[in-house]
């Protein structure tokens, strides 16, 4: 076990030290950094006066001669102090950062791991330190044990230690539940050696750019103290000179430029550092994403395998030929005929596009051609991958900004919305039909209202705005079409907050939403997947009644065959970006031509009960 | 939101309690140094203890400190070991020159973060680039070296504003912003661009939220989305850097009033901290806290009126 984790760990640790020094800023950071420790190592080498050596005839010589930098107002060489100076500065910095981790590490890792009331009151106290300004509290610890760098220092990183301790509590409390760390302790590891074998190398990485923007604060702080004149007039600082620097400013100004220079290389070097660590860090690829993608890949060959052996033997190659499959390369014979503007949508040839890291394009859709007419229903099926949900924000013109139009047209009541020189849906073309002429169902019910709105507002507004009316008859229609969509209490229901309701009945809400400007066309995206089964059936009912009510058209886009069965007039079959079969229902549910529907079908009805039997009068 | 509120307040009284008693402790806790430091060096033992019992500190530490509490509660914080004035009247005539300071960089920053973090994430490309850098650039050169090098240029090589302030009781208008206008400059660059960088990271992240794209699918305007739904989705996530940016501020503006010659109560922290002169010290403490628990309520309070989620939790 420890075998196979360290090895892909050390490669990472690499990747991320290479991808570290190939920032340039992280280099400059890192050299910086170098040689202020070298300067603060070979201090006594380099440094041609001591610490204190005055040369009283000599003040504010200008920089040259014996004096490399000059010397400040007791004539002591400014250069010479500079490296002693940097010694104190650099360990203070350690100090402090020592004791942060010290505090905020284990702390951190015993209330993220066990939780309880340590957890309670180790994050008032973390919260409590973080909320105080902490050159105030440094004053007066100041005031109370006298000057100090040390004591200053161990205090500051007292109340640094809640970065540290969130930091960790929280990427601890993040991998105890994952099933590697489970693993770890069904199989008899006591509590210490999971946190120091598994969980210390989470927060790694992120100890380590904090320490380096701490050690930058810490600096920063500490000079700022001596600057102040709070600190030991004996010892050499940055802080002190560069106050030494800004009293004798009308005498010599480049006194003031020395420490300043120093202090602000030195500080912006340890910055440089931690964003350079961090965007190493960042820029790995995502192992999580890439994993769950090769998952669903692996389990859609599951499906497809288990039933080519009784599918595709028999029937592919007899089939193939004579369904009726609309891609570019081979448009349905029927579909150019038709006289364009008879349908309410028409999509033809379809082509999406996104930009892939190599430059090239991905191709999600293609080819795909399909029509919708007044009071229909269209039901486009497929699994997830297949395209079908591009499809349909393509119409409503609602796809990321980094969605490329390749290749087709989308044609809404003889408006064309598709710019092919551009490559884009035309926003000014199809805002204007949104809400109004085509409107929008989505699948999570919940995460579709804003939480920060009462359901009343997010109904009446578009009302207000689309239709003209006052918002007293926008709120009568709201609380009506509240009413309309099966909802108890509607006058409720219009008061509450998102938070406040079910999600089935926050899938009413946005059904009403959908149909509250009496649009032609409804484009559903899976809208019953995240409901329950009988809030589910529920669903389909009050969109087959507003069909039948509104005589609106709706494009239902689904995974699933019982929701097509139930309220679907034709059935359009999407496999990886393209329509493989599109027909009526009832034909393609009995009669399914492509492979493919079959296994749709099959993996989706075997074994299972359809939400409505396929008897005769059910799909009429 | 009233339970909600009551708890907030009781909370903010807590860390209150907790942070004056430690203060209390940390600094009066070795009476008869205090009194030593007072009377001088050449002074005999008996001039150290008579000055320790007229100030109390003979008196075990608990109960100086309920005394303490007890006057402080009727508004009196004592008297300075080293002058005449009240602690209250030290402070209060020093207040507003730190407030003012405070307040008005701060109302800067969260205009210019607020709008140039907006634009950069609905925009893009060359501001949003710009505000990545500026944030590095704005992280690495620490504050007061930044107000050092400003008040060099622009207050004592240039001339262009007074190096020394001449705001006090009494000041006109124009003395006011003369002296405040170089340190909140100083302020705002160094602290507009890490504040646009959060502001802008939130925006990005409550623009691909779903219900965005559904309230476009209802029809609403791009900039109605923005401005009501987006800005106030993002507020709390801002409110949170730029309230510990006021924080960070109470104790940065002790460097800057010194490099900028303000007298507020920073200087006025610095000068009694070199002198030992403790009641005042623990006056500072006091009014800082008790400035920080206000701004975190106010921040809280914000955050329960944008948020229903806040409210009702």
């Amino acid at each position: 076990m420890t075998a196979t984790t360290n090895a892909p760990a050390s490669t990472r640790r690499d990747n991320v030290l290479l991808r570290f020094l190939r920032n340039p800023l992280g280099a400059i950071g890192l050299a910086i950094v170098l040689l202020v420790v070298l300067g603060a190592v070979l201090a006594p080498v380099l440094a041609p006066f001591g610490v204190t050596t005055a040369d009283i005839a000599n003040p504010f010589a200008d920089p040259g001669g014996d004096h490399l930098l000059g010397t400040d107002s007791s004539g002591r060489d400014t250069w010479s102090r500079l490296l002693w100076a940097s010694q104190l500065t650099l360990a203070s910095a350690v100090l402090c950062a020592v004791v942060a981790i010290a505090i905020g590490l284990p702390s951190g890792l015993i209330a993220g791991y066990f939780g309880g009331p340590f957890d309670g009151v180790s994050s008032w106290s973390a919260n409590a330190l973080m909320s105080l300004p902490a050159i105030i509290v440094l004053l007066s610890v100041r005031s109370a044990v006298g000057p100090s760098v040390w004591v200053t220092m161990i205090v500051f990183g007292i109340l640094l230690s809640p970065g540290y301790y969130r930091l960790t509590r929280t990427a601890v409390q993040s991998v105890r539940n994952e099933l590697y760390v489970d693993a770890a302790r069904v199989s008899g590891l006591s509590d210490a050696r999971i946190i120091s074998r598994h969980i210390i190398s989470v927060v790694r990485a992120p100890i380590i750019i904090q320490t380096a923007l701490i050690a930058g604060v810490a600096i920063a702080i500490q000079s700022g103290l001596e600057f102040l004149g709070l600190g030991n007039p004996s010892e050499p600082t940055w802080g002190a000179m560069l106050s030494e620097g800004f009293r004798n400013i009308y005498i010599s100004p480049t006194l003031l430029l020395w420490p300043a220079l120093a202090i602000g290389l030195t500080v912006g070097a340890f910055v440089l550092i931690g964003n350079a660590l961090r965007d190493a860090l960042e820029d790995l690829p995502k192992v999580r994403a890439s994993r769950k993608a090769t998952a669903a890949v692996a389990a859609s060959g599951m499906t497809a395998g288990s039933l080519s052996g009784t599918a595709s033997i028999a029937v592919e190659p007899e089939i193939a030929p004579t369904v009726s499959i609309s891609t570019s390369s081979d448009p349905l014979p029927g579909v150019g005929e038709l006289p364009a503007g008879d349908h309410l949508l028409e999509v033809r040839d379809l082509e999406i596009g996104y930009p892939a890291p190599d430059g090239g394009l991905t191709k999600v859709v293609q080819g795909v051609s399909f029509s919708i007419d007044r009071g229909e229903v269209l039901s486009i099926v497929g699994e997830s991958g297949s395209g079908k949900s591009q499809t349909a924000f393509a119409v409503l013109g609602l796809l990321p900004s980094s969605a490329r139009i390749v290749g087709g047209s989308i044609v809404i009541d003889d408006i064309q919305t598709v710019d092919t020189a551009a490559e884009r849906i035309l926003q000014k073309k199809v805002a204007p039909l949104r809400g109004r002429r085509i409107s929008y169902i989505p699948q999570e019910p919940m995460s579709n209202l804003d939480p920060n709105y009462t359901i009343g507002h997010q109904l009446a507004r578009p009302m207000v705005k689309l239709l003209g009316i006052s918002r007293s008859e926008a709120k009568r229609r709201a609380i009506e079409l509240l009413e309309r969509v099966g909802i108890a209490d509607p006058q409720r229901t219009f008061d509450s907050y998102p938070n406040e309701i079910s999600g089935g009945m926050a899938q009413r809400v946005l059904i009403a939403g959908a149909v509250s400007c009496e649009p032609d066309l409804i484009i559903a995206d899976e809208p019953t997947t995240a409901l329950d089964v009988t809030v589910q059936a529920e669903v389909l009912d009050l969109l087959r009644r507003m069909r039948d009510e509104l005589g609106v058209a709706i494009l239902l886009v689904t995974h699933n065959f019982g929701v097509v069965a139930d309220i679907a007039d034709r059935v359009a079959v999407m496999q990886r970006g393209r329509l493989v079969e599109e027909g009526p229902v009832r034909e393609i549910l009995r009669d399914p031509r492509h492979p493919y529907t079959r296994t749709l079908l099959g993996s989706m009805l075997t074994g299972r009960e359809p939400l409505t039997k396929l008897t005769e009068e059910t799909t009429r | 939101m009233i339970t909600y509120s009551l708890k907030r307040i009781a909370s903010g009284i807590v860390l209150l309690a907790v942070i004056c008693a430690a203060a209390y402790a940390l600094l009066f806790v070795n009476g008869s140094s205090i009194a030593r430091n007072i009377v001088g060096d050449q002074a005999t033992e008996a001039q150290v203890e008579a000055k320790s019992i007229e100030l109390g500190l003979d008196q075990p530490l608990p109960l100086r400190f309920l005394d303490w509490v007890g006057s402080a509660l009727t508004g009196d914080l004592g008297r300075s070991w080293f002058g005449t004035l009240t602690v209250s009247d030290a402070l209060t005539t020093r207040l507003p020159v730190t407030l003012a300071l405070i307040g008005v960089a701060m109302l800067f920053v969260t205009l210019l973060a607020t709008t140039i973090g907006t634009l950069a994430a609905v925009k893009r490309g060359w501001i949003d680039r710009a505000v990545q850098v500026g944030a590095v650039i704005g992280d690495a050169i620490p504050g007061f070296v930044l107000a050092v090098v400003l008040a060099t240029v622009f207050a004592v090589q240039l001339g262009w504003f007074p190096a020394v302030s001449s705001i006090g009781p009494g000041a006109g208008a124009d003395a006011w912003i003369a002296s405040l206008t170089l340190p909140v400059i100083a302020i705002v660059l160094n602290y507009v661009t890490a504040s646009a960088q959060q502001i802008r990271s939130a925006v990005i992240q409550q623009r691909d939220r779903d219900f965005v794209r559904t309230l476009r699918s209802r029809g609403l305007g791009e900039s109605e989305i923005l401005l009501k739904h987006v800005l106030r989705a993002a507020a709390p996530a801002g409110l949170t850097v730029l309230s510990l940016q006021f924080v960070g501020l109470l104790g940065g503006a002790v460097i800057l009033e010194r490099i900028f010659a303000l007298p507020g109560i920073g200087q006025l922290a610095v000068t009694s901290t070199v002198s030992g002169d403790i009641p005042i010290v623990m006056g500072v403490v006091l009014y800082t806290v008790v400035i920080v628990v206000i701004v975190n309520l106010a921040v809280d309070l914000i955050n329960g009126w944008l948020n229903p989620k806040v409210r009702v939790s």
